[in-house]
């Protein structure tokens, strides 16, 4: 049972990896808007060429 | 639209390196499409940092150097890309980040991480009891789980203690003084167990009893802050601004919370009044009836006290703001309002009178197990031992959360239909409720004035006296526009302020205005308001034809009378309380069939009725929408008023409704008494728990894998039972939004 020894720190630190993800997620706001999100993957702003042709300014 | 300019400054709070901040409302965003156009659009201005939608509160955050742009070319260019944008009073919205919800998800997701571990090292350790686990193995384990446990349960059971220690100062108890004993007592409990090499130790029980009442908790803090975001949503775009004149005689518009006694304001024609004062300058008919109930216009000259929420007529008024002097209206509304209020605060929630009962009931049982174990001879740590198992298994998961999570459910379907609320204890009282009073002006009856009668208007003069209308920004000719459904204003408009409009037609001269502006004799007018009590009366007059006399009234919600007779069959008491005058109120009862109604009633009055009712034994739902109902309001069971009402109606209330309908009153009144039922089978669940969980324990045999399924399985019962409720009968709650 000596294996434990190493396991449970590697289980701890891989769950306490997991918080830090979390709360660093929640302090960047990537939890104020949940329902814009979704929507978002759709935007193609990023991408270069034929999708820049709008922006004609009056 | 105004012609004066706002005072942006005003709305804008300092953001990093020079740049400004600017919260935005924004009219009209519903889909994904909206949201990139939005941002595209403000992007290509220059000069903007950030520009970010946020599609579930239906803000634009904009972030940019006021050196290369202001806030008017965002608005314009909002406004060119379709979109209507209000700016936040930056004031009214201090919780701009949302501190508590984000600490209560902080508070959850670490009890939700120690409780997984220790859940994990648990298991392990009851499969090792029952088969051959070595006492170190043993040992060490629970030793990890004390690591994990005493941090978190310091941490994410702050909110707990909190709660607790300021109802102990306050001589109170509530729902979380039995929690945060439980939890320090199975703490305490197993860490002694754990230095002395027992078997059994509770960390996983106080961790996971408070990551359940977390997520309860923070559920309902959730839906409650959607409603609140949802309602400050409301009042930007309702504009409550106000103009100041300076003292140099410019005029910028600025936000409420700015205005201060002795400041200049400009209210235009056909604005609302934004604040109380005094008028200085200026000459107008004043709509009041958000303010007493009348339906009449006022006139209005230099010296006469004018309220906020009022409606200006056709003058342009300048209003010095009045402190409170303490011989007004408003000081009135607001003494009554103070008493009215303190009166309310002695409502004791449901939750917190079971744990009246619950707490001395299981602290007592604890303390006889203990007596009883030791009178058995047992010796006195075991006896301490099973005395606080006792308190663990009975430890208060679902009945912590059997209200909150019935709330959650109900106040989401109150927000589907259309009922935002604004205390959280109002679904209990709403169900208590046996009488609903309502105010008559701009609640039983809509805010704005429509057509009685069209005399012997023919269609073709309507529809060009709905022409002229456009050009007039007089609270009644908006009535007349939407009767004739005019769209094209006339040219050549001349108005003489105070009195009326003139325009010419075909050669002939068409005048609208106040009868003695189309020279109307008196005998014909008295005549009118005999057929029409407390009607509002506009004149026609074309060429040489004789005058036409308009009576104009606030006219009954559509759907009153189907609502107040379902609510009368479903057995309401119900009485209109109005402060307008007695033949207004009588054609609206008559029309309604109500048999009990009032006029002319002043706010003490009300209050007085209120009060009268309640030594009745009545519970009363006031529904009221003025400032003349912000007493009684505060001073009833519980309230509901429209989102049309004054602000002081609004924050007295303990909901508001929107809509042009009554549907979500009684829309609430049945999901309110739906969720009471719910509360109390949740609260039955969780005492029958109890009866068969306490005996075990006192008979010293429970085990921490019993309380864990124990109190797992209760917490899921009641969280079910409360789900209930959405798929029951919840088809009923129309959507209206």
């Amino acid at each position: 049972m000596d294996v434990l020894i190493y396991l449970i720190p590697i289980a701890l630190f891989l769950g306490l990896l997991g918080l830090a993800g979390f709360l660093w997620s929640l302090k960047s706001g990537q939890f104020e808007d949940l329902e814009g999100a979704k929507w978002r993957i759709l935007e193609d702003d990023d991408l270069e060429g034929p999708a820049d042709k709008k922006g004609g300014e009056s | 639209m105004n012609v004066h300019a706002r005072d942006w400054d005003a709305f804008v709070t300092p953001a990093e390196e020079g740049a400004v901040h600017m919260d935005l409302a924004v009219e009209g965003i519903t889909c994904a499409a909206c949201m990139g156009e939005i941002e595209r659009g403000l992007s290509r201005l220059p000069g903007i940092r950030k520009a970010r939608v946020n599609l579930t509160s239906q803000r634009l955050a904009v972030d940019w150097d006021t050196g290369q742009t202001g806030a008017d070319q965002i608005v314009a260019e909002l406004s060119r890309l379709g979109y209507t944008a209000h700016p936040f009073d930056p004031a009214s919205q201090k919780d701009r980040q949302d501190q508590t919800g984000k600490n209560l998800l902080r508070c959850m997701a670490v009890a939700g991480f120690a409780g997984m571990n220790i859940m994990l090292l648990s298991v392990s350790v009851w499969s090792g009891n029952a088969t051959d686990i070595t006492p170190e193995t043993r040992d060490f384990f629970h030793w990890l789980s004390a690591l994990i446990a005493l941090p978190t349960v310091a941490y994410s059971g702050r909110p707990f203690f909190k709660s607790a220690f300021s109802a102990l100062r306050a001589g109170r108890l509530n729902m979380d003084v039995p929690i945060v004993i439980g939890v320090t007592l199975a703490v305490g409990l197993s860490l002694i167990q754990t230095m002395q090499h027992q078997h059994h130790a509770y960390f996983e029980s106080a961790v996971m009893l408070l990551f359940f009442l977390l997520v309860g908790r923070y559920l309902d803090h959730n839906m409650r802050g959607r409603t609140r975001s949802f309602a400050e949503n409301i009042a930007a775009l309702k504009a409550e601004v106000a103009a100041r004149i300076g003292a140099d005689g410019t005029v910028r518009e600025v936000p409420l919370s700015k205005i201060e006694p002795g400041d200049m304001v400009l209210v235009m024609a056909g604005d609302r009044v934004p604040v109380d004062g005094v008028v200085v300058d200026g000459r107008s008919e004043i709509d009041q009836s958000l303010v007493t109930g009348e339906t009449i216009l006022h006139p209005v000259e230099k010296g006469t006290q004018v309220y906020a929420g009022t409606l200006n007529g056709d003058g342009t008024l300048k209003v010095r703001v009045s402190a409170a002097t303490g011989a007004t209206l408003l000081d009135e509304v607001n003494r009554l309002l103070e008493t009215a209020t303190q009166a309310k605060s002695l409502y004791v929630r449901l939750a917190d009178r079971a744990a009246q009962l619950y707490a001395p009931i299981v602290h007592g049982a604890a303390a006889v197990t203990f007596a009883g174990w030791m009178l058995a001879g047992a010796d006195w740590q075991p006896a301490l031992v099973i005395a606080i198992s006792v308190l663990i298994i009975t430890c208060p998961c679902a009945l912590g959360l059997a209200v909150p999570a019935v709330q959650v459910v109900a106040s989401g379907q109150l927000f589907k239909s259309g009922v935002l609320l604004n205390s959280g204890d109002a679904i209990e009282r709403l169900s208590d409720v046996d009488t609903i009073v309502f105010d008559k002006t701009g609640t039983l009856t809509t805010a704005e004035p429509c057509l009685l009668d069209n005399g012997q208007l023919s269609d073709e003069l309507l529809a060009l006296v709905g022409r002229l209308a456009l050009s007039s920004r007089h609270p009644l000719s908006s009535a007349l526009v939407k009767e004739s459904g005019a769209l094209r204003p006339f040219g050549s408009v001349s108005e003489t302020p105070g009195a009326g409009i003139e325009t010419t037609v075909d050669g002939w001269a068409l005048r609208l205005g106040g009868p003695a502006f189309c020279s109307v004799p008196d005998a014909e007018i008295a005549a009118l308001m005999k057929k029409h009590p407390g009607a509002s009366v506009i004149a026609v007059k074309y060429g040489t034809e004789p005058a036409v006399l308009l009576p104009l009234r606030q006219s009954l919600r559509q759907d009153a009378a189907a609502v107040m007779a379902e609510l009368s069959g479903l057995g309401y008491q119900l009485e209109i309380l109005s402060g307008d005058r007695e033949g207004a109120v009588r054609a609206v009862a008559e029309e309604l069939e109500l048999a009990n109604w009032r006029a002319e009633v002043k706010p003490g009055e009300k209050i007085a009725h209120l009060e009268t009712l309640k030594r009745q034994g009545r519970k009363v739902l006031m529904v009221g929408d003025g400032l003349n109902d912000a007493p009684a309001l505060a001073g009833s069971h519980v309230s509901l008023s429209p989102v049309t009402a004054v602000h002081l109606s609004q924050a007295a209330a303990d909901a508001v409704f929107l809509g042009d309908k009554l549907q979500p009153v009684a829309n609430a009144l049945q999901i309110s008494r739906r969720a009471r039922r719910a509360i109390e089978q949740n609260l039955w669940i969780s005492a029958l728990y109890n009866v068969v969980a306490v005996p075990i324990a006192v008979a010293g045999m429970v085990t921490p894998l019993m309380a864990a399924v124990a109190m797992s399985a209760s917490s899921i019962a009641v969280t079910a039972n409360a789900l209930r409720l959405r798929w029951g009968d919840g088809g009923s709650a129309r959507s209206e939004l």
